[in-house]
């Protein structure tokens, strides 16, 4: 009974992750693939990129501000006063490569993602998908791909800036409120944060944005079942796409040089 | 011509279509009556090519299309106008942008032109001045006007039409069934309308087709199907509880 149970969830798992597997590549395939839907690809650079600015600039403020109160206590502590300006290297580094583009994907799967799947999945439940397709638009071509190609080119974007922020932020925690030497904090940061750093965080937020928007989309296109159906797309989406952020980002960290 | 030759669907283990078969030839609009939950619907996305079947034939003109797939399928569906149950409108566009969606992608023709189609499409099913409306300021009979209009914006050959008269008053109902009938005389398309509204599927047939069970079980003019000797079609025009359908 409980291997016929734990055989057809495995079974479960594999055709979902088969059937995502076939959405991003056709997804994939038809983004080379003219005519291209222009007006919703920009509709979706403003939704994903400008709409998402605020709160991706309030997680990364906070982010650099609690990274840069814990690793001065983390120096003051243990290594002594005066060893604090040494932080700056560490706090860049902690948050180009790791910190922000995770804050970055899950507050965008949170707020992209999960609309991605209510808005697909309300146009699937009324028809308009068939609609689409009735009318002469491929649905992946008209929905997936916009929004994948979207997403794929905001979240280095927002990542980049939210990189900023929270490495001013970390700064300002720690020369203006606790008076580090800025000119030392400044020097030691520059010094040791690499442009890879950097570059490695930009690549798995382009990898994260794949992820939210098929997932998204999935979703939505597999809602079913009225208000409920699409509530539970919305929810799966999100949780689906923060658990696989979380996943793929280990792997990119481990297997990215350097 | 379409013709449907040996149609099989399932949904997991519940066979919807089990073996329909079905000619309408040119400019004839052809009623398939039912349950609910008899597969009509199926019936109508297998033919526009929304679902696939997974047996059987979709002949178009002659072709079979059910095995063709992306561009190809979409080259076929532009001989198809769709009017769905709720009318599926976009609710994210005008009642213009929902006309002309078809327009700017099945054909060549410049923004003034798609304009001058929108504003006549809108005038043939009675709607005019409304272009700039969004769809929820419509009401239920003005929706599945607009989805009229847009599914005869383009010029098709065949109008599916889902449960026309479904969700709206019996004097709208009327109106819309006057519209089909209407665009058959005017634009002579071949009809395919699905309804389980015995009052529609008389007013509109040139010949009625009755899905039971996966089959078509009865096939003919509406007087014929009024005669029908069979007891399930006796059962379901007149609408009776009592009788050898029993799975309501």
């Amino acid at each position: 009974m409980s291997r016929d149970r734990n055989g057809s969830l495995l079974a479960g798992f594999f055709r979902q992750m088969g059937e995502v597997w076939i959405l991003f590549a056709e997804t994939f395939r038809n983004l080379f693939r003219k005519p291209w839907e222009r007006k919703n690809f920009l509709q979706q650079l403003e939704e994903i990129g400008a709409r998402t600015l605020p709160v991706v600039s309030l997680t990364a403020a906070f982010g650099g501000l609690v990274f840069g109160l814990q690793t001065y206590v983390g120096f003051h502590r243990y290594v002594g006063q005066g060893s604090e300006a040494y932080g700056g290297p560490i706090i860049s580094l902690g948050l180009t490569k790791e910190l922000i583009p995770i804050l970055v994907g899950l507050m965008v799967a949170g707020r992209v993602g999960s609309s991605m799947a209510a808005e697909i999945g309300t146009m699937r439940i009324t028809e308009q998908v068939d609609a689409l397709f009735t009318l002469g638009a491929d649905p992946n071509r008209y929905l997936v791909v916009p929004r994948t190609a979207a997403a794929f080119l905001m979240l280095p974007c927002l990542t980049l800036f939210g990189d900023i922020i929270g490495i001013i932020c970390g700064m300002f925690y720690n020369v203006t409120i606790m008076g580090v030497n800025g000119k030392v904090y400044l020097r030691n940061t520059l010094l040791y944060l690499q442009f890879w750093d950097v570059v490695s965080g930009l690549i798995k937020a382009a990898v994260f944005g794949i992820i939210i928007a098929v997932i998204g989309c999935w979703q939505g296109l597999k809602a079913e079942g009225g208000a409920e159906g699409v509530g539970r797309a919305t929810t799966r989406a999100v949780v689906i796409a923060s658990i696989c952020i979380l996943i793929v980002n280990f792997f990119i960290s481990k297997f990215l040089p350097g | 011509m379409i013709g449907i030759v040996d149609l099989h669907k399932s949904f997991g283990s519940k066979k919807v279509l089990n073996g329909v078969n079905l000619e309408i030839p040119k400019g004839e609009t052809m009623v398939v009556i039912g349950q609910s939950g008899s597969g009509k619907s199926v019936l109508l996305k297998l033919l526009i090519g929304v679902m696939t079947p997974d047996r059987g034939e979709i002949r178009i003109d002659g072709m079979n299309v059910a095995p063709l797939c992306g561009e190809e399928r979409l080259r076929v569906t532009r001989k198809f106008g769709m009017l769905f149950q709720a009318a599926a409108l976009f609710d994210s566009m005008t009642v213009a942008q929902n006309v002309a969606f078809g327009l700017k992608r099945y054909t060549d023709l410049g923004p003034d032109e798609i304009a001058g189609r929108v504003a006549d499409s809108l005038a043939k099913v009675g709607l005019r001045g409304i272009e700039r409306l969004m769809p929820h300021e419509l009401s239920g009979g003005m929706k599945k006007r607009v989805g009229l209009a847009r599914a005869i914006a383009y010029g098709p050959e065949i109008i599916l039409y889902d449960e026309p008269s479904t969700g709206i008053d019996p004097i709208r109902a009327d109106a819309i069934n006057e519209l089909i009938v209407l665009l058959k005389k005017e634009m002579n398309v071949t009809s395919v309308v699905i309804t389980h509204d015995m009052v529609s599927a008389t007013k509109v047939a040139d010949r009625m087709a009755m899905l039971y069970e996966g089959r078509i079980i009865a096939l003919g003019t509406p007087e014929e199907i009024k005669n029908s000797a069979d007891p399930i079609v006796q059962q379901f025009i007149h609408g009776r509880a009592e009788g050898p359908i029993k799975n309501w």
